[in-house]
């Protein structure tokens, strides 16, 4: 008993030494850069997780936040590189004068906190705006995999502003040190990780808090948690928030990790991406989520590597194989074959286990 | 003594199709109500305009002196009007317990929801003891029968302490048993809350109710005693939808 209540701390501990001590021993940098970066889809994946996993919000959007966090830092980094100079492709760009918009981002504490607060505030004008208005399940859906797509084209409309097509690039200097050196990379690794942990742990402490079951409460019947005195609309916006920060946080993660971003890294296709490695994973726990954005991100990276143009319809075959036979993706897989064992291993069957029935069955459901 | 409940010159019009075509209603506290009528009556209406679901095309809705139009439903619970519905609606990947939780901490500002909170609230422990689904306080609802599903929508009612509860035919579907224990759990409840219910089944009307209000295509048809109400031939008209000559000696 006592045990059993061991086991998720223990499965964390475990995999908190593994990302810590042994890939950073383990791992070549190169292999350990592209750990950080699945790592920083595994923060987007986290806030799909809660959105959609917990609170039945598909968002196909996330590359919005994930970008606006993304070039809010690449903005920082442009200006520090570029030393009271303009940034070098406004140079190629013909832009004489730094535009307004990039000027506070020089300010390294403006920028940070613009990395999580500008997606938070986009998300949440948006959500009070969609949600009060019921807008749910496909339409919701459409809006935000909509606002991807129109968010991809005003960057590369933007040319001067946001390097358009090629994004920002080429950055040298992370507050002070120097981004190529391996140590630099490694410090950035073990950052990720951290912040991936510690993202997790909050996150679970709210699915398991009052404030999570009321999630799923909505999740399941809206209406319903209408008529019990909550105002679901506030609820779900502040979800949305809260998985936009997250995105934003990734993205400003991923640059200095990547040394890029551009509007092709979070359009509709990376957006779709991120969702489609959630269902592998599981959307129903947080770790599923996770576990997805990592296997995904691996496998891809690896896939690509032996047959490049094979990866997307491997990923759109694993997309659907996993929505018609196993909606809870693998961690479901997993806590299944777990109580399987668990009850034949005890001879007298165990108090009849809650039939695991698979909430919201299939994506149709979802997308009421 | 003023009404607890006031509905005025209440119409609803959907596509030209009047639900409720002039409905005057006052309840006053501590009253148990039923609502009855053949189907299409408007009676599900009637509570869907109370409770902000539908919005009236004329008249009003007055609840302990304040007017309710243009409330959103969740601000008209906070005001004290619970309600259940026809087809019961529990969550069910949360436990009995948990969802009685859930509706007893409504009033709780949203961060506080996030704070780990332990322990069993006085108002569950309280809902779980009258609805007699103690026992199963640990399960997941969803593995409920449809009685007890019933049972603790009404505890979550409870546990949310209405000043006025709506109950959408709470015996629908229900075994003789079932039915009974709900006639007692309802007789409690009526103790201390003013009552609002719709139901069909004529023997619970007749075992539980005392005053009834009669809807029949959107218009109060007759109110009164259980008695007055059986007696009153429109009623035996339209209820038992035959002429009286034939409708005497049914008696359901």
């Amino acid at each position: 008993m006592n045990l059993a209540r061991l086991r998720g701390p223990g499965v964390f501990a475990a995999v908190a030494v593994a990302a810590l001590v042994v890939a950073p021993l383990l791992l070549e940098p190169f292999r350990l850069g592209l750990l950080a970066k699945y790592l920083c889809f595994a923060i987007v994946a986290l806030g799909i997780g809660l959105a959609w996993g917990q609170g039945g919000m598909l968002v196909l959007g996330q590359g919005v936040f994930f970008g606006l966090g993304g070039y809010a830092m690449g903005m920082h980094l442009k200006l520090v590189d570029a030393r009271g100079d303009l940034p070098d492709f406004m140079v190629w760009s013909g832009v004489e004068q730094l535009p307004a918009l990039w000027k506070p981002f020089a300010n390294p504490v403006f920028a940070l906190v613009m990395v999580v607060l500008g997606p938070m505030l986009i998300a949440t004008a948006l959500g009070l705006l969609v949600f009060r208005q019921r807008v749910r399940g496909a339409y919701f859906a459409i809006l935000t995999q909509a606002l991807a797509a129109a968010f991809v084209i005003l960057l590369i409309g933007q040319q001067g502003l946001t390097g358009g097509t090629n994004g920002l690039t080429n950055f040298y200097d992370l507050f002070g040190q120097d981004l190529a050196a391996d140590s630099t990379q490694r410090g950035l690794y073990v950052v990720v990780a951290v912040v991936t942990g510690l993202l997790y742990l909050g996150a679970r402490h709210l699915v398991n808090s009052r404030f999570g079951r009321l999630l799923v409460a909505i999740r399941d019947g809206e209406d319903r948690v209408r008529f019990l005195g909550y105002d679901p609309a506030l609820v779900k916006t502040v979800v949305f928030a809260l998985s936009a920060g997250m995105a934003g946080l990734a993205g400003a993660l991923f640059v200095p990790v990547v040394g890029i971003i551009s509007p092709a890294l979070l359009g509709v296709v990376p957006s779709l991406e991120l969702v489609v490695a959630v269902a592998v994973g599981g959307r129903y726990a947080l770790a599923g989520a996770v576990l997805g954005a990592v296997v995904m991100g691996y496998a891809k990276t690896t896939f690509s590597e032996q047959f490049a143009d094979g990866w997307l319809y491997l990923q759109g075959a694993l997309f659907i194989l996993v929505m018609t036979l196993a909606p809870r993706g693998i961690w479901g897989l997993a806590s299944s074959a777990r109580d399987a064992l668990a009850r034949r291993s005890k001879r007298p069957p165990a108090p009849a286990a809650p039939p695991a029935d698979v909430p919201g069955g299939r994506i149709m459901e979802e997308v009421r | 003594m003023s009404p607890m409940l006031e509905v005025r010159g209440l119409s609803v019009v959907f596509d030209g199709f009047r639900a409720i075509d002039g409905v005057d209603l006052t309840v006053r506290e501590g009253e148990l109500r039923f609502l009855i009528g053949p189907n299409g009556a408007g009676k599900t209406t009637l509570i869907d305009v109370i409770t902000g679901l539908t919005r009236p095309t004329t008249g009003e809705v007055v609840f302990d002196g304040r007017d309710l139009a243009g409330l959103r439903e969740h601000r008209i619970v906070r005001l004290g009007v619970g309600r259940t519905f026809q087809t019961s609606v529990v969550f069910e990947e949360l436990t009995v317990a948990e969802n009685l939780d859930l509706a007893a901490s409504f009033r709780r500002p949203l961060w506080s929801l996030a704070r780990r909170g332990r322990g069993v609230p006085d108002a569950v422990a309280e809902a779980l003891e009258t609805t007699g689904l103690k026992d199963l306080a640990g399960r997941p609802a969803g593995v409920l029968s449809h009685g007890q599903r019933q049972w603790l929508e009404i505890g979550m009612l409870l546990t949310q302490r209405p000043r006025l509860l709506l109950l959408d035919e709470p015996v629908a579907g229900m075994s003789k048993d079932e039915r009974e224990r709900t006639g007692e759990l309802l007789t409690s409840v009526a103790n201390d809350h003013t009552v609002i219910v719709i139901e069909h089944d004529m023997e619970f009307l007749r075992r539980y109710a005392s005053q009834v209000t009669v809807l029949h295509e959107g218009r109060v048809l007759v109110e009164g005693s259980v008695d007055e109400v059986r007696d009153d031939p429109r009623v035996q008209e339209v209820y038992l939808g035959r002429r009286r000559s034939d409708a005497v000696g049914t008696g359901t």
